[in-house]
């Protein structure tokens, strides 16, 4: 070989290493989007984890956090053996012990409220998937103090859709990316659909034949690649959606046609100012709504198959007084005060812009029809040879529902899209079965009965349609902890978990004795008022007892929560469990067929700890609670949360997972148990997915053949079509008992709100901490949002994310901070009524002038999450929360409601209105408040050489 | 100090990244430096990784920044920058010991961290920011177009590209040979004027940029500023009155 010492060594590479011993499909849980993942494996380690290219919901992408899955799985603050408290709550001294004592424990602390009254439990399940087991297990324990996060989350969302369209926005409902024209994308931290919206973006902008409408206050992430970025201010999008649809009335640019057949606008109302009956539908003989059919001069059951309906017009029924729903709908939308005009200015955007939306709006709408070639029937045997879409697709968030008018918001939206008759159409927005369901769907909240062990009997959590499905007690208070379905949030369909910390430490309305509670930060992100949530966990009575007696808590990792509980009961992370999501419970269904999916073990366990769902049915089987334990007290479900997926039975025939059902795996939707379920979905990537036929992909809430298949499968109980409650008799049942009719009447601190804000018709307000403070004093909107890559994502303290985001700054628009005396880098005090907080800014164009923002849940608590004492996080990053009051100021009753949706009581985490003046130069460099370290785990590592034992292939 | 491909490479190998739909979403970032910490320039090294000042190795960061035009319109411009594979690279040709290198077979641009001295020359010369020295280990690393998955025979066909490029949400990535007139990437590049980056520093990059498209307003073209209205009046009750006995749903 000739050997030349100068010459450049060619490097050997290998081309095709080994990437893995095994490759294990499951499902993401780095955010709430439920993506396939394939995790290649090797030497027991994760290699690699990609997208499932296979699977429904992100067809092979993965975002940010997905990618990162291998630096949740390696996190320093993993919890590794279940922890009883010994210090002072709050000290963070705890001594770990065995699972028997932890689960002997939890069971006598659990037992024995059971024993006395199993309403004394207050159940609050955080960031649960697993809700159509833990509300179950709720109910066989007998508590009706039960709900998830839904609550300070996007309750907003759900309610506006399900009391007005059968569906709602994310979860329930997609945007027709492939087919829309015009999309509009409403509200600030966008990204809870994390990778189908990016999908469905990438391909809409690819298509080139679609305008896509930001209105944002703020210009990050999705705004930054619309057509069209529109900065409204904060809490105003109601009203702007109001000035749209004042346009599309007053140029009669209206699908009546769609608005006759599917919603109930030409439902007639009865007309009797101050009567029982005022505002209600006038019915026929069997209780049906009736119609004024123009042809044949008299009222005609809105059911019948064919009518010619008046939507205008006061017109006697009997001896009633009526007028179509339609008519009240327009007369309230097409008055002055919704004019463009008289809205732009609250709303921060020009009046000429807004004409010009509602034009493009309709245009898109009405001349730019997206037909399908397919024929299909209605619900009244109607044969429709086509199917026509009006191509306005609207997708809306967190920034919609966070606001304490967000309720009637969401349900404005949702107006605007059966106006211009675009639900469920091609190119519009989709329902995803098992959605539409009935407006609202049937189940109803439990009252409590004090019965000790004794389980409840129906769901902690329901729909209530009028007085007498809230759960209130004679003198009409409150009987739930968080104050739920009471009459002072009586659709609160999601709990209030927000408020359970406060009202079990205030004893009012009562005192508990356990709190149980997974996966929710709630000493510190996840509350409002941090300050003051701190002092509710560790309250003493005068005898030295805590006021909130226990505190068992599950997690997987050591956040700002850990220290403040007594029991801790550690969780697996998603890679070491198997999971359910479910369509019983939040499914991740696309528009056109239903799917469902599991999580299975992909790494060893290397630490003593548990599945929370696996140890809450031990739990339920030591208690001997009905369903988890067989006739002689023995579990029933002795291999955990697995054997539960596969043999629990909801109703006979349906269990948490719908795939390969049968003894034989053949049935899906209804069918007996199959023990091979479980290997069925691993062999298909872990998840079941079942196209439907075009001819029932779209009108699904009126389609006869989608009706009589969604009964079929067991979702719906009966195949009736599902009629948008545009106008809802509902609220106003509500409402008429605030004006004094009716057996349950509410108290007279509640009387008042109960008539102004259950409006039968879509209301705007000023969001109420606007209104209650000095907007001269405190002249800005102030928002949180998180950004992509730790959006929803539970611990940003992961390695790679980390290196991305470690601290927040607050956005400030240039022109303001020029007007302040502030410049790019300068620390600020951001003062509310509540406190103020100290961060550094960042000057931005893209940000509506009369707000400011930051990214959420960066600022960390010293000591939780396993990082250094001088990690960024502590030291610079800054929450808002410690200056969102979690009460409102008293009314005039001298009642302190919570900073809550007066409808729904969901937590308004944007109505926050601040003032920012620059810090003196001694201030800069560190945020406030910074509180004392908590006593968590710390990590020593110094350099992190991942997958340096990983190259190559085996030798 | 390094010598090119003495005759140009056949194929030219990189990317195609569409500005016009990236989010910024750092799933691109993420995912690549999730397979390469165990690729071929394993590991890719963090530093006080739970402590202040995180750094670590990445060889792809995007970069969210807003700009303004003429009229003062601002935007926001997310921007995912990683090694471009110049035909011309500088940091080769910088490089003293050989091991900064291009390939011949596809235009890659490596660095052989056996040889690399950790002299960060190629680094100073590289005009676009886009190499991360490992200071644990001493060595230079960079994109590596991901040459341990695109041509690997152990990964189904479908995977066969860079990581960034199979990860991407949005679709905003794409891989393939820009020497190919005929490819989907060139074509992609000619239908939508992709553009080489800082093209006076004369290094030839290999990847390409795709601008954002103009904005969607053929909708406000083709229909009038405002809707007009049936009724002026500063109530409802004409419109309502007429529609009383309309049949309006046909």
């Amino acid at each position: 070989m000739d050997f030349n010492p100068f010459a450049t060594v060619k490097e050997e590479i290998d081309l095709s290493p080994q990437i893995s011993d095994e490759v294990k499909t499951s499902t993401c849980y780095m955010c709430a989007c439920r993506c396939g993942i394939k995790v290649h494996m090797k030497d027991g380690k994760i290699r690699y984890i990609e997208g499932n290219p296979d699977h429904p919901v992100n067809k092979g992408v993965l975002c940010a956090k997905g990618s990162s899955g291998i630096m949740h799985q390696n996190a320093p603050a993993k919890l590794t053996k279940p922890l009883l408290r010994v210090g002072e709550r709050g000290s963070g001294e705890f001594k770990e012990i065995e699972w028997d004592e932890a689960l002997e424990l939890a069971t006598n602390w659990l037992g024995e409220t059971r024993a006395k009254d199993p309403g004394k439990l207050a159940f609050f399940t955080g960031r649960d998937q697993s809700q159509s087991l833990t509300g179950w297990w709720a109910s066989a324990y007998g508590t009706h103090n039960f709900a998830a996060h839904g609550g300070f989350c996007s309750v907003n969302m759900a309610a506006g859709g399900l009391y007005t369209i059968g569906g709602a926005f994310w979860e329930f409902g997609d945007p027709d990316f492939d087919r829309t024209k015009y999309f509009m994308m409403l509200g600030v931290a966008d990204d809870h659909d994390s990778n189908p919206i990016k999908i469905g973006l990438g391909k809409m902008k690819t298509r080139g034949d679609c305008k896509f409408v930001a209105v944002n206050p703020s210009r990050n992430g999705y705004g930054a690649i619309a057509d069209e970025w529109v900065g409204i201010r904060p809490g105003t999008d109601g009203l702007f959606i109001f000035a749209i649809i004042h346009e599309l009335l007053r140029a009669e640019k209206i699908d009546f046609a769609s608005l006759a057949r599917y919603s109930n606008s030409p439902w007639l109302v009865i007309q009797n100012p101050g009567g029982a009956d005022d505002g209600l539908f006038v019915r026929g003989k069997k209780g049906e709504p009736l119609v004024w059919d123009l042809k044949k001069k008299k009222a005609v059951s809105a059911h019948s198959k064919n009518f010619t309906p008046a939507f205008a017009g006061k017109r006697k029924v009997g001896r009633k007084t009526v007028v179509p729903a339609f008519e009240l709908l327009a007369s309230r939308y097409m008055a002055a005060e919704y004019a463009p005009d008289a809205v732009a200015e609250t709303c921060g955007i020009g009046a000429d812009t807004i004409r010009r939306i509602a034009a493009e709006l309709a245009h898109a709408a009405f001349a730019e029809e997206v037909v399908i070639d397919q024929a299909w029937t209605d619900a009244w045997g109607r044969k429709h040879d086509k199917m026509i879409g009006r191509p306005v697709a609207i997708h809306a968030m967190r920034g919609i529902s966070a606001h304490t008018n967000g309720f009637h918001t969401c349900r404005a939206i949702h107006m605007l899209q059966a106006l211009l008759g675009s639900i469920d159409t091609p190119g519009g927005w989709r329902y995803k079965p098992p959605f539409p369901k009935p407006i609202p769907p049937g189940d109803k909240p439990t009252p409590p009965h004090y019965k000790p062990n004794t389980p409840l009997g129906g769901p902690s959590n329901g729909f209530p349609t009028s007085p007498d499905d809230l759960v209130v007690g004679a003198d009409g208070a409150p009987l739930r902890i968080d104050k739920a379905f009471s009459w002072e949030y009586p659709l609160a369909l999601h709990g209030m978990m927000h408020m359970v910390l406060r009202n079990a430490a205030e004893k009012d309305p009562y005192a508990i004795d356990v709190l149980f509670m997974f996966m929710a930060n709630m000493a510190w992100n996840s509350s409002m008022n941090i300050g003051e949530t701190l002092g509710f966990f560790t309250a003493k009575n005068a005898d030295g007892t805590y006021k909130i007696p226990k505190i068992i808590y599950s997690d997987a990792f050591y956040s700002e929560t850990v220290p403040y509980c007594d029991l801790i009961l550690p969780d697996t992370t998603y890679l070491e469990r198997y999971d359910c999501l479910s369509v019983l419970d939040r499914p991740f269904s696309a528009a056109h067929g239903v799917a469902d999916g599991i999580r299975q073990p992909v790494v060893p366990l290397d630490r003593d700890v548990r599945a929370f769902q696996t140890v809450l049915l031990d739990l339920g089987a030591k208690l001997g609670l009905p369903g988890m334990v067989n006739g002689d007290r023995s579990p029933k479900f002795p291999g955990g949360y697995p054997d539960y997926l596969v043999n629990h039975e909801r109703k006979p025939g349906i269990g948490p997972l719908a795939g390969w059902r049968g003894k034989d795996g053949d049935k899906s939707g209804i069918g007996e148990p199959n023990p091979n379920q479980l290997d069925k979905y691993i062999e298909n990537g872990c998840f079941w997915s079942e196209e439907m036929p075009l001819d029932i992909q779209f009108f699904k809430h009126a389609n006869q053949a989608y009706l009589d298949y969604a009964k079929k499968m067991g979702w719906i109980g009966a195949a009736k079509p599902v009629v948008f409650q545009l106008y809802s008799e509902d609220l106003q049942k509500f409402r008429l008992a605030a004006q004094g009719h009716g057996e349950r009447q509410p108290p007279e601190k509640d009387r008042e709100r109960i008539e102004t804000y259950f409006d039968p018709l879509p209301i705007w307000y000023k969001p109420f901490e606007e209104r209650d403070v000095d907007a001269d004093e405190y002249p800005l909107h102030a928002l949180s949002q998180r950004p992509m890559h730790m959006y929803h994502s539970w611990g940003s303290q992961n390695t790679w994310l980390r290196q991305i985001t470690n601290v927040n700054k607050l956005h400030i628009h240039k022109d303001m901070a020029m007007s302040l005396g502030i410049i790019d880098d300068d620390w600020v005090w951001i003062e509310g009524r509540h406190g103020r907080v100290k961060g550094q800014v960042k000057l931005i164009k893209g940000v509506n002038k009369n707000t400011v923002w930051t990214w959420n849940a960066v600022g960390k608590r010293k000591g939780a999450w396993g990082l250094k004492h001088d990690s960024p996080e502590f030291n610079k990053g800054f929450l808002l929360n410690h200056i969102i009051s979690d009460v409102l100021k008293p009314n005039k009753h001298g009642h302190e409601f919570s900073n809550s949706d007066p409808v729904t009581g969901q937590a308004a985490w944007y109505d926050l209105r601040v003032k920012i003046s620059k810090c003196a130069p001694e201030e800069f460099g560190t945020t406030y408040p910074i509180y004392d370290a908590v006593k968590g785990p710390v990590s020593d590592m110094e350099v992190s050489r991942y997958g340096a034992d990983l190259k190559g292939s085996k030798t | 100090m390094t010598s090119l491909p003495k005759t140009a490479p056949k194929k030219k190998l990189g990317l195609v990244i569409d500005l016009d739909i990236c989010v910024g979403c750092h799933a691109c970032a993420v995912n690549c430096k999730e397979w390469n910490t165990s690729g071929k320039s394993a590991p890719l090294t963090d530093l006080n990784p739970h402590g202040k000042d995180p750094d670590g190795v990445w060889f792809n960061r995007i970069h969210t920044y807003e700009t303004m035009n003429d009229t003062g319109e601002s935007r926001t411009v997310h921007f995912p920058r990683s090694c471009l594979h110049c035909d011309d690279a500088p940091c080769v040709t910088v490089c003293p010991t050989g091991a900064s290198y291009k390939r011949e077979e596809d235009g890659i641009v490596l660095v052989n961290e056996d040889i690399c001295i950790g002299c960060k020359l190629c680094s100073w010369a590289c005009p676009y920011g886009a190499r991360g020295y490992d200071e644990t280990e001493g060595v230079m690393k960079k994109c590596t177009l991901c040459v341990d998955k695109i041509y690997n025979k152990n990964l189904p066909e479908e995977s066969r590209v860079p990581a960034c490029v199979s990860t991407c949400p949005t679709g905003a990535r794409h891989f393939g040979d820009l020497n190919d007139p005929g490819s989907d990437v060139s074509k992609l590049v000619a239908a939508r004027e992709g553009y080489a980056l800082m093209p006076e520093q004369d290094t030839k990059p290999v990847n390409r940029y795709l601008p954002p498209r103009p904005k969607q307003m053929q909708t406000v073209d083709q229909t009038p500023r405002a809707l007009i209205h049936e009724d002026t009046s500063s109530d409802a009750a004409p419109l309502l009155a007429r529609w009383v006995d309309k049949i309006l749903s046909v």
